[in-house]
């Protein structure tokens, strides 16, 4: 599959932690799929105080991924893969869920981020 | 109509839910009896659903007809606040089911009827096929000294009223006085009602920014399938109840829950009266009707 890495810069400290994407400290990464209407895997872990790298690819539509608690969201586009960097400053558990409409389902796509001390 | 006489003729047709009256329009006290009138709020028919969440939803929206047509006074006109139709990735079953939905509606008594729509019915396709058979997606009219704004914040599939949108908006309220009643009408919560579980409008904040320097402004939404109501500073807003299935309350668990199981005597289902006098009264209207 033609993968191309999009590019894009956020910097910012909201309740759950420091948000980047595509930052030079990316640490742990992890590789989450969005199709029709799941995230896989829909848990993902991570430390606090340790950066941790979302690598998000679509195998289907457009979706989109939104963290309120760290206050950052980005479109999930079908070939490419987008690079998200979060450093967790807090433990506990943080929802994630796609939200551009991709259908009868959509409303359950959603996972959990958590976070250990 | 005073308001305990709406009461009484809704209570003798045998049709009165609960009443919810709040105190709305401040700045209209004097002058509010010479314009009351009422309009029905129909939510959420999702036509085309088939699913344990109603065992009775090929019916439902029949009944709510019946029960509006069986008010003992008939409303100046009625909204529909959106998602007319249940989602499907197939345009040729979307149009299918917008074409029955529009046949059941027509029997309604009042024929001022306006649609708008919801991301099942607008969302996969940026609303063309909504387009097709309802026209335009938002809208304004004036009705009896007060100002309707519809706001469509579904046809942008990541939940947006957009820039364009932002800018009709505020050309349009640059006409309205600081003190006209104004009525808003939106399928998603224009708030941030809970955010993890996307209960919001993108950029609602803009909107209600706009609004926010009119002193006579009240919202009616749909999307969360149930009765809230909420203030962001002095405007209200006030979903609706569903004509096909109950949600979870608001912020009950982390991730949004599937829908809890139908239970018929928590009377889920219905439509709303809206009363527009020096106050907004809203009579909940369960379906009713065999």
């Amino acid at each position: 599959m033609k993968r191309r890495v999009f590019t894009a810069l956020l910097v910012g400290s909201v309740a759950g932690g420091t948000v980047r994407l595509l930052a030079a400290e990316t640490g742990k990464e992890v590789s989450v799929a969005a199709s029709k209407f799941e995230f896989t895997p829909d848990t993902v872990k991570a430390k606090v105080g340790a950066p941790l790298t979302l690598v998000l690819t679509s195998l289907d539509r457009i979706h989109g991924f939104k963290m309120p608690e760290f206050g950052v969201r980005t479109d999930i586009i079908p070939d490419k893969e987008t690079r998200l960097t979060i450093t967790p400053t807090k433990p506990g558990s943080f929802t994630f869920f796609c939200d551009v409409f991709c259908g009868d389902g959509h409303e359950e796509m959603a996972g959990t981020l958590v976070v250990e001390a | 109509m005073h308001h305990s006489d709406r009461r009484q003729f809704l209570k003798l047709a045998g049709l009165a839910g609960v009443t919810f009256t709040a105190g709305l329009f401040p700045q209209r006290q004097a002058e509010a009896q010479a314009s009351d009138f009422h309009f029905v709020q129909f939510s959420d028919t999702h036509w085309g659903y088939k699913g344990a969440a109603n065992p009775d939803a090929e019916h439902t929206l029949e009944k709510a007809v019946a029960t509006v047509n069986g008010l003992a006074t008939k409303p100046d006109f009625i909204v529909f606040t959106g998602d007319l139709t249940h989602t499907t990735d197939d345009g040729k079953l979307r149009r299918e089911r917008m074409k029955r939905f529009k046949e059941i509606v027509s029997a309604l008594a009042v024929k001022d009827v306006r649609f708008m729509p919801g991301e099942h019915d607008a969302s996969l396709d940026k609303g063309e096929a909504f387009q097709e058979f309802f026209g335009a997606t938002h809208w304004t009219f004036d009705h009896k000294g007060v100002h309707f704004i519809a706001l469509d914040n579904v046809s942008d599939p990541a939940a947006k009223l957009g820039d364009e949108q932002l800018a009709w908006l505020a050309a349009d309220l640059k006409q309205r006085k600081p003190d006209d009643r104004i009525v808003v009408f939106t399928h998603r919560p224009l708030f941030d009602l809970v955010p993890n579980w996307d209960w919001a409008t993108a950029d609602g904040a803009k909107a209600i920014e706009l609004l926010m320097p009119y002193e006579n402004v009240v919202v009616f939404y749909g999307h969360i399938h149930q009765e809230h109501h909420h203030m962001t500073g002095h405007i209200a807003h006030h979903a609706a109840k569903s004509l096909i299935f109950p949600q979870a309350t608001p912020g009950d668990a982390p991730k949004r829950p599937p829908p809890p199981p139908f239970d018929a005597s928590l009377k889920p289902l219905g439509t709303r009266d809206v009363a527009m006098g020096k106050a907004v009264t809203i009579t909940e209207l369960p379906v009713t009707k065999a």
